[in-house]
């Protein structure tokens, strides 16, 4: 021990070469639980694009499919609330759809490929929860003013026709568009559309 | 003249010496103060319901089902046809918030005696890493029956994390497993619930009391009673903690068990507080329940998500406001600087702000139960005004004069008016 005051610099450096593998293998070997975590690929494979058929879904009714067990809103949308979007562009927060919660062919008015078809991801931007239907007869529940569209149960956040969110609702985006494509003029394929085909 | 149990006895002591040196350690030559009041029965009750729900959980877990398609089936069958199970899922249902309770009113009397304090930083330290792990473990619990409102609640805290900037849909892929709360959720919060966060909890509760021990346990007068000690080196104020405080601790046990009968056997919903009605209907994942709210442990937290508007398109200021009122606890100990301890010998500032900060506290509570509606809306229009729903502008403030009981203790316990501290307990 006398003659060992001063650290041995040589079994130093070897302490710290060998921390330094020690820690870099155990790192790797915390990979394989990580990445145990991510999606299987039973679980990618039912997020697969599903078709549905819209030849059913009558004006103003709103159809609910499954995607990725998300429910996916679809609804012919009639003129009169094709003009209630139009109506409530200063009362809702991102009228121009500038945050980036649709594909490119649905940043326009309506947030749609075809003005009457309303394709959306019916889960509430804020917190996950499912908005409901409310008509522009709701005017009793929704005060004088409502326009129809969707109320969110949950925080009250408030949607109109075109899923764009009124200002003032806790909810902070516009209603997820999801990639969708028209198969035939009553098919849709809803998760990919032609942009994504075959990548 | 030995008897035979007492050569068992020194058979093993001779072999494991250390089994009696903890019991000395930790219980017949640990040395309590003499003055330990009311406030000092929720550390063993909280022991206490931590072993009943591991117990408890054990006998669940050999009838459940981990699967999406058979859990709330599982745990029907369990109330129905499993032979005491009924019991036994009520015991783990009233155990779960009394664990809340009996923890809220631990961490109340560190309040109340400045338990938190210099040299027990760490004690407190552990003590909120004990409350943060529970909040873990009762969510991933909370999402196993697999009701509606397992099954949205676990929708709206998982997307909490999905709010976190850039890595925010990622994080809270990985954490489900699946695009949505699905199967795979519910298996890995059920490998959570069952193995993980309860060893973590285990560790944490010795390193809890192993850092208490080593420090001695602080008392309503907030005097260190190692200061004075006898011929023999102990505490002049102290008492060891077996007998003495087994004996009292045994004491709040019964009474603790006997309110815990209670409910478990006659109000085990406790009014839609403990067990949520929407919870007995199967999860939907198409269908959001007209009114979703956490149970009521988390629901303060939940108030201030809630009460925080969003800026620039993203829900995350609230988020990182919730997650911020939690973690402030872990430095309570240096935010502290009154020269006394006890609230016995403090001023009116901190009184007030201690009361201040329960009574908001509880408000958030309650609020975060019911709709942003409850009370009703303001009947003017006016620029600033984002929402009208008054609970909302309450739940505001009410999260401001939280975070301030916190920001301004610096100032406000360094200022107050205290009483002289004796220098031995007053009994």
């Amino acid at each position: 021990m006398n003659e060992q005051e001063k650290p041995d610099k040589t079994r130093r450096r070897l302490i710290v070469a060998t921390s330094a593998v020690g820690g870099a293998a155990s790192l790797g070997a915390a990979v394989p639980f990580v990445i145990s975590m991510w999606p299987s690929e039973r679980a990618r494979a039912a997020g697969a694009p599903v078709e549905i058929d819209v030849s059913n879904v009558g004006p103003g009714e709103l159809a609910v499919f499954e995607w990725r067990g998300k429910p996916v809103w679809v609804m012919k949308r009639t003129q009169e609330m094709l003009d209630a979007i139009k109506q409530v562009d200063a009362r809702v927060s991102d009228p121009k759809s500038e945050v980036d919660q649709q594909p490119a062919y649905a940043k326009n008015e309506y947030r749609s490929a075809k003005p009457e078809l309303m394709v959306l991801v019916g889960i509430c931007t804020h917190l996950g929860c499912s908005p409901q239907l409310k008509s522009a007869e709701a005017k009793a529940e929704m005060g004088g003013d409502w326009a129809g569209g969707f109320y969110c149960p949950c925080h009250g956040s408030k949607f109109d026709f075109a899923g764009r969110v009124y200002k003032g609702s806790p909810a902070p985006t516009n209603l997820e568009v999801p990639p969708y494509a028209y198969l035939s003029e009553t098919t849709l394929v809803i998760g990919e559309d032609k942009e994504q085909k075959g990548a | 003249m030995v008897s035979r149990l007492e050569a068992l006895w020194g058979w093993f002591d001779a072999r494991m010496p250390s089994l009696a040196e903890q019991w000395r350690i930790h219980a017949s030559e640990y040395y309590a103060p003499k003055n330990f009041n009311f406030w000092y029965y929720f550390g063993s009750l909280a022991l206490l319901v931590l072993v009943i729900q591991i117990v408890s959980g054990i006998f669940l877990t050999m009838n459940y089902k981990p699967d999406a398609s058979l859990a709330f089936g599982s745990v029907e069958y369990i109330m129905r046809d499993v032979p005491g199970g009924w019991i036994l899922r009520y015991i783990h249902s009233t155990g779960a918030s009394a664990f809340f309770i009996v923890v809220y009113l631990h961490m109340f009397r560190g309040l109340l005696y400045g338990s938190y304090r210099q040299p027990r930083e760490l004690v407190w330290i552990f003590g909120v890493l004990i409350y943060l792990t529970l909040m873990g473990e009762a969510f991933f619990g909370y999402l196993l029956p697999w009701g509606q409102m397992s099954y949205w609640g676990a929708q709206v805290i998982v997307n909490l994390f999905g709010t976190v900037p850039f890595i925010g849909p990622d994080l809270a892929l990985w954490i489900r497993g699946d695009y949505v709360v699905s199967d795979a959720t519910l298996n890995r919060f059920f490998a959570l619930h069952v193995i993980a966060f309860p060893l973590v909890l285990l560790g944490l509760v010795v390193a809890h009391l192993l850092a208490l021990h080593d420090v001695g346990s602080n008392n309503p007068d907030g005097v260190e009673i190692k200061k004075l000690k006898d011929a023999n080196g102990h505490p002049l104020d102290g008492i060891p903690f077996h007998p003495y405080y087994t004996v009292k601790d045994i004491m709040g046990a019964v009474v603790f068990l006997a309110i815990f009968c209670f409910v478990m056997f006659f109000v085990p919903e406790v009014s839609g507080y403990f067990l949520e009605y929407n919870n007995f209907i199967p999860a939907d994942p198409l269908k959001t329940p007209p009114h979703i709210a956490p149970v009521w442990y988390f629901t303060p937290y939940y108030s201030i998500v809630r009460a925080v508007p969003p800026l620039f398109h993203s829900q995350f200021p609230g988020v990182l406001a919730m997650g911020i009122a939690t973690l402030i606890l872990f430095f309570l100990p240096w935010l502290d600087r009154s020269p006394v301890k006890s609230i016995r010998y403090r001023g009116t500032l901190y009184k007030s702000a201690l009361a201040g900060f329960v009574l908001v506290f509880l408000v958030l509570g309650y609020l975060g139960t019911e709709p942003t509606t409850v009370w009703g809306q303001f009947g003017f229009d006016a620029f600033f005004l984002d929402t009208k729903d008054v609970a909302t502008w309450v739940a505001r403030l009410g999260t401001v004069l939280y975070f301030l009981f916190f920001i301004l203790m610096p100032w406000y316990t360094a200022r107050d008016a205290v009483k002289p501290v004796p220098e031995r307990l007053t009994v």
